[in-house]
């Protein structure tokens, strides 16, 4: 099949630089334990857990140490055995000062002992109960809890589950790796997902810049008898085809609903990682604390993908791989086009951090931004047929009322426009300041 | 050791290498064949001309920001880029305090005073020569150079009655039969299309407006809906109303012989005064060539394009308003919980 004919989203999307060299290319490491690991007990949106655990007591690898029991949440579990040092407060780049536990890991503990379970004999109930326990969240980035999103709403009728192996960000490979090195693990997690939700199809979605990747997964499809009902869907490289509505539109045809969920389409999307993070969960009773992140960058004097668990600190990440360089100008939590750029290393590894990049000036770009020059080019690039020109015109003077016309709400914030503005205007952060200063106001 | 500082700022952390000057030279150095040919051919006082032109509008643009205490924007290329484009709609004859004043009037009035770059109605170098045309009808309507020919060209010089008058000029006032007496020759033919022909310094040269056309459609600076309309609803309107009576208009004429490929490939085009949707474009386009179309056959002068494209920009804003893009999907009608 030609790349031409290759399927991706109808509307907008740009191509920014893959730079997926050289994390692309390097196996998943896994990184020695830190002294001390600062588990953030609010990770991604929703409720703070509450602790289980107070100072001084000692705690076992993947025992849980925080719990959410009312709405949106998930829970939170001991990266390591060893003991309490604290319950304190770590950065958190969007949530601000979030509670967290001090562990200090005991080298001489035993390690987590796997509880194998035979899923296959579960009913979905107790599958989707033990995805709850162990706590695990959305891997993409967004760290939206999943027994939540694999409970749609019962009126809607769902009848296609879609892995999410796009990975569409620049830099990133830790999903790229994950399918390269678990393959089997990713299509038994689809599997388990399959049967929590009762549908027939699912689909995983990889973009055709990671054929190793695509091969893999197909033979890892047959290899689990289930060739005609996992269908592995190669898709044209274009930036933001990992977002759940980009996807969707993808692969089935059908487009979300402005303010509508995945399910009123009949879907639900899962990343590849979450496929593994629920295979480890249900079948070997091992809770969420561990996840793979791509570190890269020319800021960075080793590009690496690690295994690390929730609450190393990103300093001991960075040193671990040599330090940043002279150059590095700035960090960024996730991918170069949706990342969180954070003032200092103090923060920590969540569930939901799926790299930490470092860097230059060189590649980010930098400068004062001038004024819109209406060359719409904004509006060719919105994968969501929104109107970021006119918004970032009447943010830039105030008129925060006047932007909802334009889409404000339905702005997912991809960066497709700001990332083509020959302008170099923050359209983003105007779009970002526009949605903050309504929902104050109320 | 102290701290190493990161830089914060908002996403996306990638931007495209493409920036407003970077466009407005490429779109600069696109023009610059056509002013190449035309100091050829009318004399490197042409030269001299886009000079006065061009340096009066980065001074004129550096006074006013100055004055009005705002940055200094002269790095943009915009002002350089309406400079240059001021000098190729004048006569190559005119006098050098012309693209002076005209300069002066398309930066300080035509763009500053309504804000800046991005926030002009009108296109800056066609309100100058607009203003021009006002304040010095006489050098603006009868400053044509018959052109030399150097060397081995010189057979491709069209006949010296025409010295000083447009071909368009000879078209509307002389008619169609005098028009093809002088250019329906293969040989007139010829320096139509390549540009040997009385006109404004940046109009000549049908072939090398096309090229530079093309490339920035190559670099995606300009897409082809606007051309292309304005293109063809000259052609089809000039068809239609023929002197002789419905559908028998002389098409080549209209096409080559004006300002039309400067018109529709670099003054149409301009970002700020047309509007961004490909539909809204089409419309765009085919209303300058039809204000065109309508001036030179039966306005007062002979050539419309400039009018006609003004007389448009006031409508750009509404067809940018009218025509929207399309969204992703319509929004959900029984929506559970309305966003705030």
């Amino acid at each position: 099949m030609s790349s031409t004919a290759l399927r991706t989203f109808s509307l907008g999307g740009v191509h920014p630089p893959g730079r997926k060299a050289p994390a692309a290319g390097l196996a998943i490491e896994a990184l020695p334990a830190p002294s001390e690991y600062v588990v953030p007990l609010l990770q991604h949106c929703g409720a703070p857990a509450a602790p289980l655990v107070k100072k001084g007591e000692v705690v076992a690898e993947g025992q849980c140490i925080g719990r959410v029991d009312k709405g949106l949440g998930a829970s939170v579990h001991s990266p390591c055995a060893g003991k309490v040092t604290g319950l304190v407060r770590t950065p958190n780049p969007i949530l601000g000062l979030v509670p967290a536990v001090a562990i200090e890991p005991d080298p001489e503990a035993a390690a987590f002992a796997p509880l194998p379970e035979d899923w296959e004999a579960m009913e979905a109930c107790d599958i989707l109960g033990r995805i709850k326990e162990a706590g695990v969240v959305g891997m993409g980035g967004a760290g939206f809890p999943t027994h939540i999103k694999l409970c749609p709403p019962p009126d809607l009728k769902v009848d296609t589950f879609i892995a999410n192996g796009v990975e569409c960000e620049s830099y990133l490979a830790a999903d790229h790796r994950l399918m390269l090195e678990r393959t089997a693990d990713v299509v038994q997690g689809v599997r388990i997902l399959r049967k929590v939700l009762g549908v027939e199809r699912a689909l995983i979605g990889v973009e055709a810049n990671k054929p190793d990747a695509i091969a893999a997964l197909l033979a890892a499809v047959e290899a689990a008898g289930e060739g005609g009902r996992i269908s592995v869907q190669p898709l044209a490289v274009k930036y933001p085809q990992g977002s759940e509505k980009q996807l969707i539109s993808a692969l089935t045809g059908r487009n979300v609903p402005a303010g509508g969920l995945p399910a009123h389409v009949g879907c639900v999307v899962q990343n590849v990682g979450t496929c593994c993070a629920v295979y480890e969960a249900v079948a070997l009773g091992r809770p969420c604390y561990e996840r793979v992140v791509t570190v890269a960058g020319a800021g960075v004097a080793r590009a690496a993908n690690l295994r690390c668990r929730v609450g190393t600190s990103l300093r001991y990440l960075v040193e671990y791989l040599g330090g940043a360089t002279d150059e590095a100008a700035s960090c960024v939590l996730g991918g170069p086009m949706m990342g969180l750029a954070v003032q200092n290393l103090d923060y920590r590894v969540t569930k939901a951090t799926s790299g930490v990049l470092l860097l230059t000036a060189a590649e980010t770009g930098t400068g004062d931004f001038g004024p819109c020059i209406r060359c719409g080019r904004c509006l060719d690039a919105c994968p969501m047929g929104l109107e970021p020109r006119d918004i970032s015109i009447y943010a830039e003077r105030g008129r925060y009322a006047d932007t909802p016309r334009f889409g404000l709400w339905d702005c997912f914030e991809c960066g497709s426009c700001a990332y083509v503005c020959p302008a170099k205007r923050p359209l983003v952060q105007f779009i970002r300041a526009s949605k903050l200063r309504l929902r104050c106001r109320g | 050791m102290a701290e190493k500082l990161w830089r914060v700022s908002m996403s996306p952390h990638l931007r495209d290498g493409t920036s407003t000057s970077n466009i407005m030279w490429t779109v600069f150095c696109a023009l610059l064949p056509q002013l190449a040919l035309s100091a050829w051919v009318f004399g490197p006082r042409v030269l001299l001309l886009a000079g006065v032109s061009i340096g009066s509008a980065m001074l004129a643009e550096w006074a006013v920001r100055r004055a009005m205490g705002r940055d200094n924007t002269l790095a943009d290329g915009s002002a350089a880029l309406t400079g240059l484009l001021l000098a190729y709609v004048l006569p190559p004859g005119v006098p050098l305090d012309l693209p002076f004043w005209g300069a002066v009037f398309s930066v300080c009035i035509a763009k500053q005073l309504f804000g800046g770059l991005g926030f002009n109605f009108f296109n800056p170098a066609l309100m100058g020569r607009a203003f021009l045309a006002v304040g010095f009808p006489v050098a603006m309507t009868t400053a044509w150079i018959m052109p030399q020919f150097p060397g081995f060209l010189s057979s491709l010089a069209a006949p010296d009655a025409v010295a000083t008058a447009t071909p368009l000029y000879v078209l509307k006032h002389a008619g169609l039969v005098e028009f093809l007496r002088e250019f329906g020759n293969q040989r007139g033919w010829a320096s139509l299309i390549l540009g040997f022909r009385p006109g404004c310094i940046g109009e000549t040269s049908p072939v090398l407006l096309l090229a530079g056309g093309l490339y920035l459609m190559y670099r995606r600076i300009i897409t082809w809906h606007v051309p292309a309309s304005m293109l063809a609803s000259v052609a089809l309107l000039a068809w239609v109303f023929g002197p002789e009576g419905w559908l028998t208009g002389p098409v080549l004429p209209h096409l080559f012989s004006g300002g039309l490929f400067l018109g529709a490939f670099f003054m149409a085009t301009d970002y700020v005064t047309s509007p961004s949707r490909p539909r809204a474009k089409l419309i765009f386009g085919a209303g300058c060539g039809a204000i065109t179309v309508l001036i030179r056959l039966k306005g007062g002068y002979p050539e419309g394009v400039c009018y006609a494209i003004l007389l448009m920009n006031c409508i750009s804003p509404v067809l940018d308003d009218w025509i929207r893009p399309r969204r992703f999907a319509p929004p959900l009608q029984c929506a559970p919980g309305k966003k705030p």
